[in-house]
């Protein structure tokens, strides 16, 4: 995961998407122990706050689960909810940004198909 | 419980370094207490910690006035650039003798913290360099365990890899055990990520008090052609721009949501040290 503190997007945000990638990655399994609060400021050097609201946004999503004194837990079923997450903002979070930047290099419908199936075969 | 500071002014014979500074820090919360060099920093910090005395106004800690109250002063450590350390003793006795006067100074913490910096406590602070030095004085703000610690220039001379050990300890610190730290710095973007608050002093008066997170969403960065820029900006509260050949980059206050941005144009979040330039800039 990496932080980048310049970027548009706050740093709590980046905290929760980098940690939703891990998951759906399969780097930190369903019923997996993740970092703490702790361990995530201290290794990125934020203030312990902001990794809790980024925890808070998986806590609130059920995708991570709290055991009051052991630590944080992936929950079951997670990845599937990450997934459906993640398809429903890809339309407007990739598709729309694509067909505007082949707009802008006159790349035309037919050939944005040709290097779809291009970029599928490899 | 809390440090209230009221209507503060501080007047060096005909010059006044201080006015009407009205502030509070909470407890266990990390402020980042930001300002050109000259505009009052240090002289609030001290006069904080009862150091130096104001002219006029207030300090109260946890309800109590602070001036000459060993009690409430007790709850502040300072870590400044004065030396109030007996001259002739090693860094390990210098420990011991802190402890004398915080009892809850936590001499294990400070020597785990010295092996990890490569202090030696055998030796005597006057034979440190600048960088070891803010070193030693950065062990014992961090080992001191009063409720309110502040820092002043804490990372000072401190190279790369010594300031990355500070922050990590700091936060560690900070997330076992939450405390209030003042944190009064030149680098900006280092401690933007840390910092909780931001309190922006120029000139003597505090300019901006607010959360990070709300003091960055107070503008934005455009940059792009010059014409196309200056198109855009028409009209907006631009508090800066930089130009380099054709290309322009202007610092906006104000917000973007839901507008259209044209083309040709680049929208970024403002950071921290670029809006601090632009707001203390005379």
């Amino acid at each position: 995961m990496n932080l980048d503190f310049n970027s548009e997007k706050p740093i709590f945000v980046q905290i929760a998407d980098g940690l939703e990638d891990a998951i759906l990655t399969g780097a930190f399994e369903e019923g997996s122990q993740i970092p703490s609060i702790t361990e995530i400021s201290v290794t990125y050097k934020i203030n312990p706050a902001t990794a809790l609201k980024g925890i808070n946004i998986l806590t609130d999503g059920g995708i991570v689960y709290k055991k009051r004194g052991v630590g944080m837990f992936v929950a079951e079923g997670a990845k599937e909810k990450l997934m459906e997450k993640r398809r429903n903002v890809f339309y407007e979070n990739y598709v729309k940004e694509l067909l505007a930047e082949a707009k802008r290099l006159g790349v035309t419908k037919k050939e944005l198909i040709m290097m779809l199936e291009k970029g599928e075969s490899l | 419980m809390s440090i209230e500071i009221k209507d503060v002014s501080k007047d060096f014979k005909n010059v006044r370094a201080l006015n009407m500074i009205n502030l509070t820090f909470e407890e266990n919360k990390i402020y980042g207490l930001l300002g050109r060099n000259g505009a009052g920093k240090s002289t609030l910090l001290k006069i904080i910690s009862n150091r130096i005395f104001s002219t006029s106004g207030e300090v109260i800690v946890d309800g109590e006035i602070a001036r000459e109250n060993d009690k409430a002063l007790g709850k502040i450590y300072l870590m400044n650039e004065s030396n109030l350390y007996p001259p002739k003793m090693k860094i390990k006795n210098i420990f011991k003798w802190t402890k004398e006067f915080y009892p809850n100074f936590d001499t294990e913490y400070a020597l785990k913290l010295s092996r990890a910096f490569n202090l030696n406590v055998n030796k005597y602070p006057r034979a440190l360099s600048t960088g070891y030095t803010s070193i030693f004085k950065i062990i014992i703000a961090l080992s001191v365990n009063t409720p309110y610690v502040f820092l002043d220039e804490p990372v000072l001379g401190l190279d790369a890899n010594h300031r990355d050990i500070f922050y990590k300890f700091l936060i560690e610190k900070y997330a076992e055990k939450p405390f209030c730290c003042v944190i009064s710095t030149h680098l900006i973007e280092e401690v933007s990520s840390v910092i909780e608050d931001v309190i922006i002093v120029k000139n003597g008066e505090i300019i901006r008090n607010q959360t990070r997170d709300s003091i960055l969403r107070t503008g934005f960065t455009v940059s792009g052609s010059a014409a196309a820029v200056d198109e855009f900006i028409k009209g907006r509260n631009v508090i800066g721009t930089d130009s380099i050949g054709g290309l322009k980059t202007a610092y906006v206050i104000g917000s973007m949501s839901g507008e259209n941005i044209p083309d040709g144009i680049e929208i970024s979040a403002m950071d921290l040290q670029k809006l601090f330039v632009q707001l203390t800039n005379s």
